[in-house]
């Protein structure tokens, strides 16, 4: 099959052509077509990329399954994996048939719901196999409008304000990576990611506005894409709009948006800026790594006091993506390697993390902590499965999260060993606001009255639990699954990382940082 | 004057002649009874000449020069042509609803539209000025044709004066390039500017010529006439000032600072960037606290004539065709927001507040999601037209040396995606309110969703618009 991708990428936008168009009515059987519809188009897209996974030829380097077109403006439709990209896909393809799935209980506008969230699928399988800088973009930027409807209509009270904050810090994060590309390809010539990967962007460090930037041109492209990543990711202190959007944001758009779009950001470094602007990233690495500790540190404080249950777990989520940033820009092979391991981990994990939220959410509506305390005796089966994730998210071994930790934190000690001690220091505090979390909600005695009709979770909720603890629990134990996966490309990455960066700017860079 | 001379203005004077019989017989006969067919056939004779332009080919110059027959002018004048004639059929169920569908309407429409495309074509300062005052003259009095209303005739009477001081400091500097450089044909300007180099003379002639055109597309600093008449005239009418004067305004700016003064290009580049950066910045932000939504759209029009500009001000080949496509798409956008706008009514009346459309989309899905696409793609969101607009004047932008603009040009529209994000967030999640009735009629209905499937189509390949643009600059900047 020569069009694999694009028919993985487009399968979810035809079914959301379907519904749209095909679809009449409000009553019952709509409703219920609708969710069968979208849910067999998300498990479709996902069966499709199984053959990604099973043709994918993990010690080739190049991008695989290469599609090229003609398009508009002098672009090209150009799509493609390797082997950092390939398991990115794979997440999306796999979460979101278990989004659709925990959406079963929405009531209003339900086929415009479906919608959005099958079209959000397409733009973000569109981001990871995009070989296009305004392809990438187009897929990057336009994924803005359904999660913005998402937050904005389905969400909770502070809604408007949350979508609002959303849409424009992460807008005004990508025109200044427009720019850059505008600048990129008139520089290059080409918008075609692979000839970018081999172009050298100006790196002879230049004085602007009577600033010294070392790195020239590298180091400003670099800093226009960081805007635009740091804040999808979110990096410390960009990374605001992220508890107002999870907390506002309904069940699955907080799956969503915890599992995959967060995911962007690490996936932007390690496709663009590192391979791009080598030396611009040099430059910037020790800054970087910095600002990924304190947020591990900051966040993890700030998630220890927090009331609301939503809004830990994003700010869980932040601490834990100052792993893959630091990860990143270790720039050695357990850093990077780690990065991506924590990115696919962190995907299942904080995915299931908002919908235990979600389970208790739909019966109690509230995600109060006070309103919580004791669920164990009504929920036992509950209690199970908070307590894995909660383990999961701590990063107890045998579960992935321990190895994208454990790797990421190797990689920062060979960077840097001040950075490696203070980033430990936050696995202590996550274990430390996690168990107090789960602590507060399960155990106890149940003295609320309003808990005391509360029903444990049903066979649907346990079957979409199943494949995340499957998936969480494999990666822990066989982990090498995923580094074998994306190994070679990772090497491939640093090689030319480390071959483009020569010796005495990693030392100017030094100097400028002291 | 030869038979070549003829052939090359035979759009023009189809559609002046046309014009002229059309008012004819409306006087001598029912008078505005005739509204309405003479409405429609006017759009219809507008489309039939628009093919009859993109028909042709080569490039001629008639009339010893003064009239320009090119690609550049074709582009224009095909684009001008649907515009007016999309707005005009759009308009008319509304126009009649409200009582002002006077035979004068689409005569007026038609007689403007004549002079806007002697504006592309103008190869003399003589022409230039000509096309310019038919269109302007047009233009006031369509401005205030509901004259019973106070609005309206102010917004006539504020644009009329306005427009007469621009047109006064556009002769001004005719009369001094004149002076300076002994022609008034832009073929003998270009020699004298090219000549060694500009004289001090010749400059401030480029430079009142250029504030009188910034006039006429409404770029800060000349943009004060723009949200008082965008808010006075009737909507029908304001949709066809925000689209079809636009571009031909445009297509002029882009004859005289590359057929006249392009020599010049170091001299005016900066001016225009500059008028550029300012209109960028002040629509975005003077749109924030509007609430009524003719205003927004007035400032979202100065927002997106910067961005417009920013193409010219790359001076380049590219650049003029990044503007030319941006202007394209621009028509498209404002035809279909404005389709939207005109029907809004309650009770009989026209609605112009933003508020009122309160939970719009909720009840009425497909419109709601045409207005949403739209208001994307002017807030420049990919994957819609808008954005590859945009993106193409960045492009122009940054191979001219300009990245500051570009990245000036950015900021702004995020500035205005807000505007633009806060009547979405109206239609999708406001609070319950007084409500809207929508009083579309069947054009109107396709012009708005025609227009939200073509920004949204047009990510597939453009409809091609894209060579014949690249073919017009070529034909503009040799």
């Amino acid at each position: 099959m020569n069009n694999l991708l694009s028919i993985i990428t487009f399968l979810p936008l035809v079914a959301a052509v379907i519904l749209a168009l095909f679809l009449r009515g409000d009553d019952e059987a709509a409703v219920r077509n609708a969710k069968w519809l979208a849910l067999a188009a998300t498990v479709a897209t996902f069966l499709f990329s199984l053959l990604l996974l099973t043709g994918f030829d993990s010690a080739n380097t190049d991008f695989q399954f290469v599609e090229e077109g003609e398009w508009i403006m002098g672009l090209k439709y150009k799509m493609g994996v390797d082997g950092i990209s390939v398991l990115f896909v794979m997440l999306t393809t796999f979460m979101m048939p278990l989004t659709i799935w925990a959406s079963w209980g929405v009531k209003s506008r339900v086929k415009e719901y479906m919608i959005a969230f099958l079209l959000l699928e397409t733009l973000m399988l569109g981001v990871f196999m995009a070989l296009d800088l305004v392809l990438f973009y187009l897929f990057f930027e336009a994924g803005l409008i359904p999660m913005f409807l998402i937050i904005g209509i389905w969400g909770g009270k502070e809604r408007i304000y949350a979508a609002f904050k959303f849409f424009l810090y992460t807008f005004l994060g990508s025109v200044l990576m427009l720019v850059a590309m505008v600048y990129m390809y008139v520089d290059a010539g080409s918008t075609d990611i692979p000839t970018l990967m081999a172009h050298k962007f100006g790196s002879d460090s230049f004085s602007l506005l009577g600033i010294q930037i070392v790195g020239g041109a590298q180091t400003l492209l670099f800093l226009a894409f960081f805007a635009s990543f740091a804040v999808k990711m979110p990096m410390w202190p960009v990374h605001t709009w992220l508890p107002d959007a999870h907390v506002q944001a309904p069940t699955a758009g907080s799956v969503v948006l915890a599992a995959i779009l967060l995911k962007m950001g690490g996936y932007g470094f390690l496709r663009f800026s590192l391979p791009m602007f080598p030396i611009g990233t040099d430059v910037m690495a020790t800054f970087v790594l910095w600002l990924s500790v304190i947020a591990i540190v900051y966040t993890s404080l700030v998630a220890l006091v927090q009331e609301d249950m939503k809004k830990l777990i994003a700010y869980s989520s932040v601490a834990h993506m100052g792993y893959v940033t630091a990860g990143i820009f270790s720039l050695n092979q357990q850093g990077v390697d780690g990065a991506i391991f924590q990115m696919l981990s962190h995907g299942f994990i904080s995915g299931a993390l908002f919908l235990c939220v979600g389970v208790i959410y739909d019966r109690m509506h509230t995600r109060e902590i006070d309103a919580y305390g004791g669920l164990v005796n009504r929920m036992p089966a509950y209690a199970l499965i908070f307590m894995f994730f909660t383990m999961a998210n701590v990063g107890l071994p045998g579960t992935s999260g321990f190895v994208g930790e454990f790797l990421t934190l190797v990689g920062m000690f060979q960077a840097n060993t001040w950075v490696a001690l203070v980033a430990t220091s936050g696995v202590i505090l996550s274990a430390a606001y996690a168990l107090y979390l789960y602590r507060r909600v399960v155990f106890g005695d149940l003295i609320k009255e309003s808990l005391k009709s509360i029903t444990d979770m049903d066979g649907r909720e346990k079957m979409i639990f199943a494949p995340l603890v499957f998936m969480t629990l494999l990666l822990g134990i066989y982990p090498s699954l995923v580094t074998d996966m994306i190994g070679p490309s990772v090497e491939a990455l640093l090689t030319n990382f480390h071959a483009a960066v020569p010796a005495d700017v990693a030392e100017m860079a030094q100097t400028a940082s002291h | 004057m030869s038979s070549v001379d003829i052939q090359t203005v035979l759009p023009e004077l189809a559609l002046a002649i046309y014009a002229m019989v059309a008012l004819l017989g409306a006087v001598y006969t029912g008078k505005d009874a005739l509204a309405k067919p003479i409405t429609w056939i006017t759009g219809a004779v507008m489309v039939a000449i628009a093919l009859m332009v993109a028909g042709g080919d080569g490039a001629h110059a008639s009339f010893g020069g003064m009239f320009l027959d090119d690609a550049y002018a074709r582009f224009a004048k095909v684009a001008i042509l649907l515009a007016a004639a999309a707005v005009l059929v759009m308009g008319e169920a509304t126009m009649s609803r409200r009582g002002l569908l006077r035979f004068e309407y689409p005569i007026l429409v038609a007689l403007g539209t004549v002079g806007m495309m002697m504006m592309v074509s103008a190869g003399d300062l003589m022409s230039l000025y000509m096309g310019l005052e038919l269109q302007s003259l047009s233009l006031y009095v369509v401005a205030s044709l509901n004259r019973d209303s106070v609005k309206s005739t102010e917004a006539g009477l504020k644009y009329f004066v306005l427009g007469a001081l621009s047109s006064g400091l556009l002769l001004y500097g005719a009369s001094l390039t004149y002076g300076y450089a002994g022609t008034t044909l832009f073929s003998g300007i270009i020699q004298a500017a090219n000549d060694g180099h500009v004289g001090l003379g010749l400059l401030i002639g480029l430079v009142f010529v250029t504030a009188g055109l910034a006039f006429k597309v409404s770029a800060v600093p000349f943009h004060m006439w723009t949200p008082d008449v965008y808010e006075g005239a009737p909507t029908p009418v304001t949709a066809f000032f925000a689209t079809a004067p636009k571009l031909a305004a445009m297509g002029l700016f882009g004859r005289v600072l590359f057929d006249a003064f392009g020599g010049a290009i170091g001299d005016w580049q900066q001016i225009i960037a500059l008028l550029a950066v300012l209109s960028m910045f002040l629509g975005a932000i003077a749109a924030i606290g509007q609430t009524n939504i003719k205003r927004l759209m007035a400032y979202s029009s100065i927002a997106h004539m910067g961005f417009a500009l920013m193409g010219l001000a790359a001076g380049t080949e590219y650049g003029v065709q990044a503007m030319l496509l941006y202007m394209a798409v621009y028509l498209t956008m404002n035809i279909g927001t404005f389709a939207f706008i005109m029907s809004m009514e309650r009770d009989g009346r026209p609605v112009a507040d933003i508020s009122a459309l309160n939970q719009f989309a909720v009840n009425d899905k497909l419109r709601g999601l045409a207005m949403l696409i739209l208001l994307f793609s002017l807030a420049g969101v990919p994957p819609m037209l808008g954005f590859f607009a945009k993106y193409g004047v960045l492009i122009a932008a940054v191979q001219s040396g300009l990245a500051w603009l570009a990245v000036a040009g950015v900021i702004a529209s995020v500035i205005g995606a807000f505007y633009y994000l806060r009547i979405v967030y109206f239609m999708y999640f406001g609070e319950e309110g007084a409500g809207v009735e929508m009083k579309m009629s069947p054009a109107a209905w396709v012009a708005l969703v025609g227009s939200a499937a073509i920004v949204v189509l047009g990510v597939v390949n453009f409809f091609g618009i894209e060579t014949a643009a690249a073919a017009a600059a070529e034909a503009l900047v040799k």
